[in-house]
């Protein structure tokens, strides 16, 4: 038996790292951060966000505010959405591309006031990003302004979220819309609270000031305890994710990879107005249709199919496992891959290669997981 | 935790009971716990030869797939079917009913490169 996965680079610790140690929470590098992959186990701590409440720390996130009269307006040169259509106080799902169609980044963008946005990157990404946007953003009266390292964020996701938020905080949770966010205080803690998350559950995901998120965490963790909630670490964060269906940076989605090819080409307005980097690829990519498949899979063979499994349809080569494990929820295995165009059908049976093997699988529907509200 | 002292211990984490000619194999408390919850264990099928410290099966995590390693040289005689539908056996009970398959001894010798408890605590001490 050997453990693979260790590396011993400069890594950030998030501003809760002493408070996950003293949980015994085990700890992995991700992202150049070090951060919880689990406290008590990957399985209770997925069971309690699907059936209660779980808190997660996303302090490694990135977040880049950018400010300014034409904020928006560069903004929407910069990404492929259009954050200038958002009303103010809601946000949208993007992504920043390459000239060449590449996802750089997947994004969340928020549209804190008319002339300020919020800009949320994957950890790994945000340097990346936060140069990319101050390059894009360059000639435009907007400013950015990279918060990563002075902003925590913590997410509290499940169905008992509201219930358990509620008595914390001046906001008006059961009016606050998915993907909105609004200013209020949490646990007398000046924050944005955004009805946003990352587990196919209803949940919120609560900014303050990182000096603060001590404080945030002590009491969000004894709110959600006292409803027999857990503190949740990335591992529960991933199958969660994968269950619901959404794509992970590094395994759905990358550089070499277009939003067409993710299933993910409605996130792209071709349709606003003036140029956006990106847009001639994109705009081929649409008309000819993409080159691969995003797809769900059920294996239904002994196995579970990985990150990097390689896919066949009949004696062919078809692709190759982006992301895969036993689904707590379901109990089957279940994955997501790239596939040939004409072998994502749902239903179409498909072989994984597990190891020296080929396992049967089939494509289904994502997502794998749905709430029932 | 302490490892038990009638077993003997691959640098790998898994144990070994002796009893006459067999010997039955299974992974430690400590392996376990560090993979966390164990979702899916493949392993030989009864009849085939094991080669010392060469894989011999997988054992799955949610999360991590790790290599199994043979701690001695034989023939398999037996095979835990439980794990099959029950893998998370490997985490509540390593040492009993997680244990994962029984081996004919070929080479006894094989035996003196294994630890033994005390030993097998300090590797782990030691990270």
């Amino acid at each position: 038996m050997t453990d693979a996965a260790t590396k011993a680079n400069a890594v950030h610790d998030t501003p809760l790292a002493d408070r996950h140690v003293a949980l015994q929470a085990r700890m992995i590098e991700f992202s150049g951060w070090r951060m919880p992959v689990h406290y008590t186990s990957i399985l209770d701590e997925h069971r309690a966000v699907r059936e209660r409440v779980g808190l997660f720390d996303l302090s490694h996130m990135g977040e880049l505010l950018v400010e300014g009269p034409e904020a928006g307006q560069a903004l929407a040169g910069a990404v492929v959405t259009n954050p200038p259509a958002l009303a103010v106080g809601r946000a949208h799902y993007s992504m920043i591309c390459a000239a060449d169609g590449g996802i750089i980044d997947d994004l969340i963008i928020y549209r804190l006031a008319e002339d300020r946005f919020m800009v949320v990157a994957n950890a790994g990404n945000a340097q990346v990003v936060s140069d990319a946007l101050a390059e894009r953003l360059a000639g435009a009266r907007a400013v950015l302004d990279d918060q990563s390292l002075a902003t925590g964020l913590a997410a509290i996701q499940g169905p008992c979220s509201v219930d358990v938020l509620a008595p914390l905080t001046d906001v008006d949770l059961p009016a606050l819309r998915y993907y909105a966010i609004t200013d209020g205080t949490v646990a007398g803690i000046p924050a944005q609270v955004a009805r946003t998350g990352y587990t196919g559950e209803d949940g919120f995901e609560v900014f303050v000031d990182t000096r603060r998120i001590g404080d945030l965490w002590d009491a969000l963790l004894e709110a959600v305890r006292g409803a027999d909630g857990l503190p949740v670490g990335l591992g529960a964060r991933d199958t969660l994710r994968l269950e619901a269906g959404m794509p992970l940076y590094g395994n759905e989605l990358d550089r070499a990879t277009n939003p067409f090819d993710a299933g993910l080409g409605r996130v792209v307005k071709l349709d606003k107005p003036g140029d956006f980097i990106g847009r001639a690829t994109l705009e081929r990519v649409a008309a000819e249709g993409p080159r691969k498949r995003l797809v769900g899979l059920t294996v239904e063979g002994r196995g579970i199919a990985r990150h990097g499994y390689p896919v066949h349809a009949g004696e062919r080569l078809t692709g190759i496992v982006t992301s895969g494990t036993q689904s707590p929820t379901l109990g089957v295995p279940i994955g997501m891959a790239y596939v040939a165009p004409g072998d994502g059908e749902v239903d179409a049976a498909l072989e994984v290669e597990i190891r020296d093997a080929r396992v049967p699988a089939r494509v289904v529907a994502l997502p794998f997981y749905k709430r029932s509200t | 935790m302490t490892a038990p002292t009638d077993l003997r211990y691959t640098r790998d984490h898994e144990w070994v009971r002796v009893d006459g000619d067999e010997a039955t194999v299974g992974i430690t408390q400590y392996a376990a716990d560090q993979l966390g919850d164990i979702v899916f264990v493949e392993l030989p099928d009864a009849g085939r030869d094991l080669e010392e410290a060469k894989s011999f099966g997988v054992v799955e995590s949610v999360k991590a797939v790790s290599d199994l390693f043979a701690p001695v040289s034989g023939e398999v005689t037996a095979v835990n079917a439980a794990l099959a539908a029950d893998p998370e056996l490997v985490n509540s009970d390593p040492y009993g009913a997680g244990w994962m398959l029984k081996v004919r001894i070929a080479n006894p010798e094989q035996l003196d490169d294994l630890l033994d408890g005390d030993a097998y605590d300090e590797l782990v001490a030691a990270g």
